[in-house]
């Protein structure tokens, strides 16, 4: 196979390097290195490019579509329009709305039109410029307004999806409302004080390094593979099976290096293209978009405009919660719906609250579609209910932690769904340590020389950074303080399992653990995991990871926070059986009858005493022990529709951030100094890479706060679709992260642990904006913030 | 698209007058850019990497001026004339990343002829004049005169940049700019000041807020009124705050900004007057002999 081999293949040989140990990642020197193979680099000797026309309008009518310029460009294979589409032509990870590729109306700026396979992908592109498309441009819905209004267009009519019965207008995708308690009556009881707020969070992008990419190879038996960088494997396949008309056996996937993922490789963005290219063609058909097609390719955080209104006691007992939540969705359906289940179950946050009225919705629009990011719903709302609870605290003349300590949620509280915390949730705790952590020392931008008197100043330690923008003038401290709260897993009662193929064997004298899964390694470090819990639940040293393919069973998607409990927990629960036989062959080899207290250890069957029953390649023999298993959380339940009611959630995860920043108060220009977290993960299975996470999801959630924005038009359009315009934090924007990590185990997953990835997304916006107000005296209700939000 | 790589000056100069449209390539941080993103597909590249001479760096020529090689890296800049052009040191070291700094050079600035170009408001400020050449000869451009539209300079279709004369700072220059990123920004605004105390005069470069990059002349005009006729460049004594306010307000009048993604008009305008106000406060600090002026990482 002419195809640069997967990254993923490794064998790890460290002696150590079992649970709970900081085992280094076997991809990270590669990619420091520059060596790491992504999925942009995959080649195949005679393969073809393919490249994507796409719509310039934000919605239109197409009223001609032709190809014959294209196709006699010398060095073009193919050309595909929706008519030569060969079986289905809609997909969607929940709704299936999507055109693969648009038929009479575009409903997005960038949605794909036409596909071309050329030699070379300069070709390519000239060739897909030489395809007319006859428009006629339709009014653009961009906002509630406009998608409520009377009269206004729908854009997916005649729907019959699951939630169009449940729904106020057809260009609402879903609505979750969630009541508890009587707010309404609450509301209307005296000496209650209430602060209420309008909140709104622009169009973050999950800005991967990595663009779209991947390698569709036709086989000879009309099926295809195709080498792709995802989120997961079998969720493309199911959708892509369709669409190729193909039975999903023929429809092989492989993960290629994958280059950053956040959410948004969720959804399908080449792959159905890339492969249709190659069975029309016959050829090996790659893929790659370049940085602009990057940010029409895929879905992006919703937009969202949040209302809220808190009343609590006058000593700071929060009596109800009102909010209305309303997300942007884009154009299709993508994931919405269930970002709209988070938004609503997590919408008041990790406070005990008696009397609830939430409603979230997800709106069908022409702006970009919308769907997984890192906090998917749960971001948005951390940023309007924190906002809140700081107006709250200033209302009652509170210092803004003893009011979140006053009213957080504890193990046996319950949420506004009705569901029972049945693990530990130490939102006070956490709070509590990122309050007592001393501050870091204040001007350490300045130096001045005892001996002279002279002051020196370091740019790069202040706001502006290397701009040169201020030597210290108008810099004023601010302190914030937030805490969130994330759901781990697939919720609502989706039947969410992963599965793991475990093998140990005698090779050379020493026993070998191969797991394979077809778990999506997208830098969050599950290789590495994998083998470490091969390596104690076995007793091994050495462990081999298989790339991960859809010739084993789903592991699930590497999205919220669950590849360490599912995956993770797929292969400590096939471990576990093939520990189980080895011992059963054990006891049949060397008849030491049923002892169920023999563990493996340092390739070794020993009594927990410690003593010696046999080698573990002595009972092995010339045998392998070999299974493949699935693993499931405990199930979870619906929303009702009407009133939000059930155990919706497998597991909560609690995060509390101290954002520390300067403020050059005349620019409005913006240094985080210091953002230190708190975290509760249940069993850290790998420190470092658990740091590693609470360091990437902080820096993330940052951006959203100072930086990160795709800027979309009243004409739906991209209006910085660039890293020049598209900001994403630098070295200089990234500040120290001191980490405080709680293990309370919950004893519902494996080991204990807890997802990590994701709560600390949530926390670090709202505490960063807190830290500005508290610097500038300004309200601040929209994210990003931006210089002339503070100036003027 | 045709590649052209001369090996000298001569042959540079003879490729740009057979071929007016090729477009010259050095450390290719706009145009690669701009070609990897199909925003452009010039016929002709003309690759100026093998002409060994601009990327010399000439101080020891006629008088105290040094002659900047037109690709000369902003990391040599920014390492080596620190102390002949401060202000153009300080707008070196804001220009992208460290790898773009190893390749950009003013030259290619100037060709490319930005409102948002790290380098010009320093040019302006210093009173720089750019060097282009033809096989018709060659001619020294003030810099006053080199901007002539958003992306458009005044070199003729067979002229190239050889190089930018600057005279050695003989007081002190700053050069302070707003994004809204720590680094690798593109200017939301720029503003730098020079003091020219063998003329008693200042001089500005305003960037990022007008169509071109723009000297506030009114503001230049104001201050040397107010350094001349106060005594200031013979004591040495602050700028009364109340003509740094006006100074301030005379460089923002001097704006004519746009509302784009990187920024509104209205705050352009505001940060380009605190800038002023700031770099006047900084030069006129370290005059007339520094001590202990606010150093800049």
């Amino acid at each position: 196979m002419p195809v640069i081999p997967s990254p993923a293949r490794v064998t790890q040989q460290s002696h150590t390097g079992g649970v709970g140990t900081s085992a280094p990642r076997p991809d990270g020197t590669l990619k420091v290195t520059g060596e790491f193979a992504y999925s942009s680099d995959l080649w195949h000797e005679d393969m073809l490019w393919g490249h994507t026309l796409r719509s310039p309008h934000a919605h239109a009518r197409i009223t001609g579509v032709d190809v014959a310029e294209a196709l006699a460009l010398p060095g073009v294979h193919a050309v595909l329009t929706h008519d030569d589409l060969p079986a289905a032509t809609h997909y969607g990870l929940e709704i299936e709305d999507q055109p693969v590729l648009a038929r009479d109306v575009v409903r997005y700026q960038g949605e794909p039109v036409a596909l071309v396979a050329a030699d070379h992908p300069e070709t390519a592109r000239r060739a897909a410029a030489r395809i007319r498309v006859d428009y006629e441009e339709l009014p653009v819905v961009h906002d509630e307004a406009s998608a409520t209004a009377p009269g206004a267009p729908v854009l997916h009519p005649g729907r019959t999806d699951r939630h169009a019965a449940h729904v106020a207008h057809p260009n609402i995708v879903h609505r979750q409302p969630v009541l508890r308690g009587d707010a309404d009556a609450a509301a209307a009881t005296a000496d209650i004080v209430v602060v209420t707020g309008t909140y709104d969070v622009g169009m973050q992008d999950q800005a991967f390094l990595g663009p779209e990419s991947g390698l569709a190879v036709p086989d000879d038996d009309g099926g295809v593979d195709l080498y792709i960088a995802t989120q997961w494997l079998h969720v493309d396949q199911r959708q892509l099976a369709p669409v190729l008309g193909l039975p999903p056996e023929k429809v092989r996937l492989t993960l290629a290096g994958v280059g950053g993922a956040f959410g948004a490789r969720e959804d399908l963005s080449m792959q159905a293209h890339a492969c249709l290219l190659a069975l029309r063609t016959g050829r090996p058909v790659k893929i790659v978009y370049n940085r602009h097609e990057s940010f029409f390719g895929h879905v992006h955080r919703h937009p969202a405009t949040l209302t809220y209104e808190h009343g609590a006691t006058r000593d700071g007992r929060l009596v109800f919660v009102r909010a209305r939540i309303v997300l942007d969705g884009g154009a299709y359906a993508s994931s919405s719906p269930a970002v709209v289940g988070n938004a609503a179950s997590l919408g008041v946050g990790p406070y005990e609250v008696p009397h609830v009225d939430v409603e979230a919705l997800a709106l069908y629009t022409n702006n970009p579609p919308c769907g997984a990011m890192r906090g998917f719903g749960a971001v948005q709302a951390c940023f309007a209910y924190e906002s809140q609870m700081d107006k709250l605290a200033d209302a009652l003349g509170l210092d803004p932690v003893e009011l979140r300590r006053r009213n957080a949620v504890s193990q046996g509280s319950t949420m506004p769904t009705g569901q029972v915390i049945d693990a530990p949730a130490p939102v006070a705790e956490l709070l509590r340590l990122v309050r007592e952590r001393p501050l870091p020392p204040e001007r350490a931008w300045e130096t001045t020389d005892p001996a002279t008197g002279a002051r020196t100043v370091d740019v790069r330690a202040l706001p502006g950074g290397l701009s040169n923008a201020g030597h210290g003038e108008g810099v004023v401290r601010g302190v914030g303080y937030a805490v969130g709260i994330k759901n781990v897993g697939f919720s609502e009662g989706f039947d969410d399992y992963s599965t793991a193929r475990v093998r140990v064997e005698a090779v050379g004298g020493e026993p070998v653990a191969t797991v394979h899964t077809a778990m999506a390694e997208v830098g969050q470090g599950g290789v590495t995991v994998h083998a470490q819990i091969a390596r104690t639940e076995l007793g091994v040293t050495r462990v081999t990871i298989l790339p991960a393919d859809t010739s084993v069973g789903s592991a699930g998607s590497t999205s919220a926070s669950r590849q360490t409990y599912m995956t993770g927990g797929a292969v400590k629960h096939t471990c576990e059986a093939v520990r189980a036989e080895v011992l059963r062959l054990g006891a049949e080899r060397f008849g030491w009858g049923e002892r169920h207290t023999l563990r493996l250890a340092d390739g070794k069957v020993v009594t927990a005493e410690g003593e010696v029953m046999a080698a573990l390649v002595d009972v092995l023999g010339g045998e392998a022990v070999d299974l493949e298993l699935e693993f499931r959380h405990r199930p979870t339940q619906p929303f009702d529709l009407t009133t939000g009611q059930g155990f919706g959630h497998v597991q909560y995860a609690f995060c509390a951030h101290r954002a520390v920043v300067e403020v050059d108060t005349e620019l409005g220009l913006v240094k985080v100094v210091e953002l230190a977290a708190a975290q509760d993960v249940g069993r850290a299975v790998n420190p470092a890479a658990v740091v590693g996470q609470i360091h990437g999801g902080a820096t993330q959630g940052l951006g959203l706060a100072v930086l990160e924005e795709i800027q979309v038009g009243p004409d739906g359009r991209i209006r910085n679709p660039s890293f020049t315009d598209y900001l994403i934090p630098t070295i200089l924007d990234t500040p120290a992260m001191p980490v405080d990590v709680l293990e309370l185990a919950d004893e519902h997953a494996p080991y204990g642990l807890r997802g990590v990835g994701e709560a600390p997304t949530l926390t670090a916006t709202p505490a960063v904006v807190a830290a500005i107000r508290r610097a500038t005296g300004r309200a601040l209700h929209r994210v990003p913030v931006r210089p002339e939000h503070l100036v003027g | 698209m045709d590649f052209l790589r001369p090996a000298d000056w001569r042959e540079a100069l003879a490729a740009k007058a057979a071929h007016p449209d090729a477009v010259p390539l050095a450390g290719g941080t706009d145009l690669m850019v701009e070609l990897n993103f199909d925003l452009r597909r010039p016929a002709r590249l003309l690759d100026l990497s093998r002409v060994g001479e601009l990327a010399d760096v000439d101080t020891a020529g006629e008088g105290d001026t040094v002659v900047l090689g037109a690709r000369v890296p902003y990391r040599d800049i920014v390492e080596r004339l620190r102390s002949p052009l401060p202000a153009l040191a300080l707008a070196a070291h804001t220009v992208g990343s460290p790898q773009i700094r190893a390749r950009g050079s003013v030259g290619g600035n100037l060709g490319t002829a930005s409102p948002a170009g790290d380098a010009h408001p320093a040019l302006l400020a210093a009173g720089a004049r750019v060097e282009a050449a033809s096989v018709r000869g060659s001619r020294l451009i003030p810099i006053d005169d080199f901007f002539t539209g958003p992306k458009r300079n005044v070199l003729a279709d067979d002229e190239l940049i050889r190089a930018v004369h600057v005279d050695a700072a003989r007081g002190p220059q700053q050069f302070a700019k707003v994004g809204t990123r720590n680094a690798m920004v593109i200017a939301v605004c720029a503003f730098s000041l020079a003091l020219h105390p063998h003329t008693r005069t200042v001089r500005t470069g305003i960037g990022s807020a007008a169509p071109t990059p723009v000297r506030a002349r009114a503001a230049e005009e104001f201050l040397d009124g107010v350094l001349d006729e106060g005594g200031h460049w013979d004591h040495g004594r602050p700028v009364p705050p109340s003509a740094a306010a006006r100074f301030a307000q005379l460089a923002a009048s001097a704006c004519a900004p746009i509302d784009d993604v990187r920024g509104s008009a209205d705050y352009r305008r505001h940060a380009v007057a605190v800038l002023a106000r700031r770099t006047l406060h900084w030069t006129w600090s370290a005059y007339p002999a520094p001590q202990g002026a606010a150093s800049c990482a």
